[in-house]
């Protein structure tokens, strides 16, 4: 298996702020998962099986008080599914060399994060991209975990919270500059926004858990820009280059 | 708990975790042509992160003051066409400027 240096190492500098982001994500798990209950090797093994924050939250108090396994199978699919959907579009973004033991491995690291990392790319994402960008969020991800899980009291407050805003400014800094160049991707993200925030606050909508509303607002949202503004066929940014 | 029945619930969580994720990129590998389709592709990143942003990132750290500012600092620097890591590092470095400032202002 062959590994272009260049493309590994534009992953790799593409994956540090995730890295940085699911550190302080990752710290707060273990913090939560040893006080319901859980060993630190427990809350480790918990993270590095899963690579899902939202779903690792939820999975924690079920599992600490043996909650019923048809409770956990439920809210994992629920909360995931919106991963599901992420598969289908990162799957039209491999290039054509990506093979089938790619797909297992790329698979289980399609966190939202990566996802968006890798389908904001220009062009295709290759093998070599896709190693070099899942590495550090991978290993932050555990080492977060692990630092939480054994010494969740050292670091001081004030570098957690700070930590905490790192992969929301990265979400600004993909989103931007696409909506600064397309008035249709504007409108997307415009819309996104307001539902996200009647959903988020209105009585009835907010009991809905982060995954409903990701998966129910986001869907609603790309079906109406997708009939109001459909791709051209020419449109250079097309999800599939790769067949011309 | 006994650990072998914690090994229970990981297999059982790791594995719905996973499936979800893997089936549809073993069943759709071939490049879809279907236009609506390929414009609803297009347009799920961009709607998926605001969802996940907003209204979240105000939440994200200790105080809604210090979170407007990195909010704030991350749209100017991206609008300035800084790089991800760039955007992110400034971000935290405002919350943790703002933070501390509260902190001697209070």
């Amino acid at each position: 298996m062959k590994i272009k240096n260049a493309e590994f190492s534009s992953g790799l500098s593409a994956g540090l702020p995730i890295c940085l982001g699911y550190l302080s994500v990752a710290f707060v798990f273990g913090i939560f998962a040893v006080e319901s209950g859980l060993t630190p090797p427990e809350a480790i093994l918990v993270s590095m099986f899963n690579l899902t924050s939202a779903g690792q939250f939820a999975a924690v108090p079920i599992i600490a008080s043996l909650g019923p396994l048809t409770e956990l199978i439920l809210s994992q699919a629920v909360i995931n599914m919106r991963y599901a959907l992420m598969s289908v579009s990162l799957s039209q973004k491999f290039d054509s060399k990506i093979n089938i033991f790619d797909r297992l491995l790329f698979a289980f690291c399609n966190t939202d994060e990566i996802f968006a990392v890798a389908t904001s790319k220009k062009g295709t994402a290759g093998r070599s991209f896709m190693l070099g960008l899942i590495v550090l969020p991978y290993v932050g991800w555990t080492l977060g975990t692990v630092a939480g899980a054994t010494a969740g009291n050292i670091l001081p407050d004030q570098v957690i919270s700070a930590l905490g805003c790192a992969i929301y400014a990265m979400f600004i800094a993909i989103v931007l500059p696409e909506a600064k160049k397309s008035a249709p991707v504007r409108i997307c993200v415009l819309i996104s926004a307001i539902l996200s925030c009647i959903f988020y606050f209105l009585p009835f909508l907010k009991g809905l858990s982060d995954g409903m509303r990701i998966i129910i607002v986001s869907v609603a949202v790309s079906i109406i820009c997708a009939v109001i503004a459909p791709l051209k066929n020419d449109d250079k940014t097309e999800v599939c280059e790769v067949d011309k | 708990m006994d650990f072998y029945v914690f090994l229970k619930y990981l297999a059982v969580m790791s594995l719905v975790t996973y499936l979800i994720r893997l089936i549809p990129m073993l069943l759709i590998k071939k490049q879809i042509k279907n236009k609506f389709i390929k414009s609803f592709l297009y347009y799920i990143p961009f709607s998926v992160l605001t969802v996940m942003t907003v209204p979240a990132v105000f939440y994200s750290t200790s105080s809604v003051i210090s979170a407007v500012a990195a909010f704030a600092v991350a749209v100017a620097l991206t609008f300035c066409g800084k790089k991800l890591v760039t955007v992110a590092v400034f971000s935290c470095i405002a919350v943790f400027a703002v933070e501390t400032l509260m902190q001697f202002l209070a």
